[in-house]
């Protein structure tokens, strides 16, 4: 239990200090230079309005331009819903 | 386990807020073109305002109104709206998703109907968050025994 221990904390600091180190290379809060503000993200800015007559920008990107992605999410929840029921109802009379 | 208390204040309380959340869960999906909401949102008030009634009551009287037959249909049904709608862009010649090709069946633009398509989505989002919540709550609550946890 107590080399367990030690290899779990090993583990815990080596991870975290990983990611630590990680975010020095990251872009500053609200550059507009950064890489996931210059790709796609001025294209939706500008056209998801006219595109989709969806005002809510944010709106128009989970359910129309990440369509596909929010229909994963619809089929996580079902997922777990149908898990939660089988692992856990009981049937009558038993 | 949830057991039913007789006590007329929140029993009476939770019947006349219910409608009230119901119809606020409503606001929010709609609003979803506006403003913060849509289905994902709107589908916990709606759970939750089922949840609101089976604590205030108890599971058989919540069972009356949505049983366990329906709920899982419906859990099932709002999936198969999303997906259904993602399918109808495809019957109708477009790629998967792409609501734009709604326009040919709708008396609208094919702007509009991106917009429509997201409205439609969004619905199925409401129903499956809405049925799962009961479905989950109810399985938790009695560790799976539904009513039969109250006997």
């Amino acid at each position: 239990m107590k080399t367990l221990d030690i290899i779990g904390w090993f583990a815990v600091l080596t991870t975290g200090a990983l990611l630590i180190y990680g975010t020095a290379e990251m872009p500053n809060w609200g550059d507009p230079n950064s890489p996931p503000s210059t790709h796609v993200s001025p294209r939706y800015i500008e056209k998801a309005d006219e595109e989709t007559h969806t005002p809510n920008m944010v709106t128009a990107v989970l359910a129309d331009y990440r369509g596909y992605d929010t229909m994963g999410e619809t089929t996580v929840i079902f997922t777990a819903g149908v898990s939660c029921m089988m692992l856990l109802r009981r049937r009558q009379g038993k | 386990m949830i057991r039913r208390h007789e006590d007329i204040i929140i029993e009476s309380l939770a019947r006349f807020l219910t409608p009230f959340i119901q119809a606020f869960a409503l606001y929010v999906l709609f609003l979803g073109h506006y403003s913060p909401g849509g289905g994902f949102q709107g589908g916990v008030l709606m759970g939750a305002s089922f949840i609101l009634l089976v604590i205030a009551y108890d599971i058989i009287e919540g069972k009356r109104r949505i049983t366990e037959k329906f709920n899982i249909v419906l859990n099932a049904t709002g999936v198969m709206v999303f997906s259904g709608t993602g399918l109808l862009c495809l019957i109708l010649g477009g790629e998967f998703l792409d609501y734009s090709q709604l326009a040919a069946i709708l008396p609208v633009g094919p702007e509009e109907a991106r917009g429509l398509g997201i409205l439609a989505v969004e619905i199925g989002v409401e129903i499956t968050v809405a049925a799962i919540m009961v479905s989950i709550f109810l399985d938790l609550a009695s560790a799976g025994e539904h009513e039969e946890a109250l006997k």
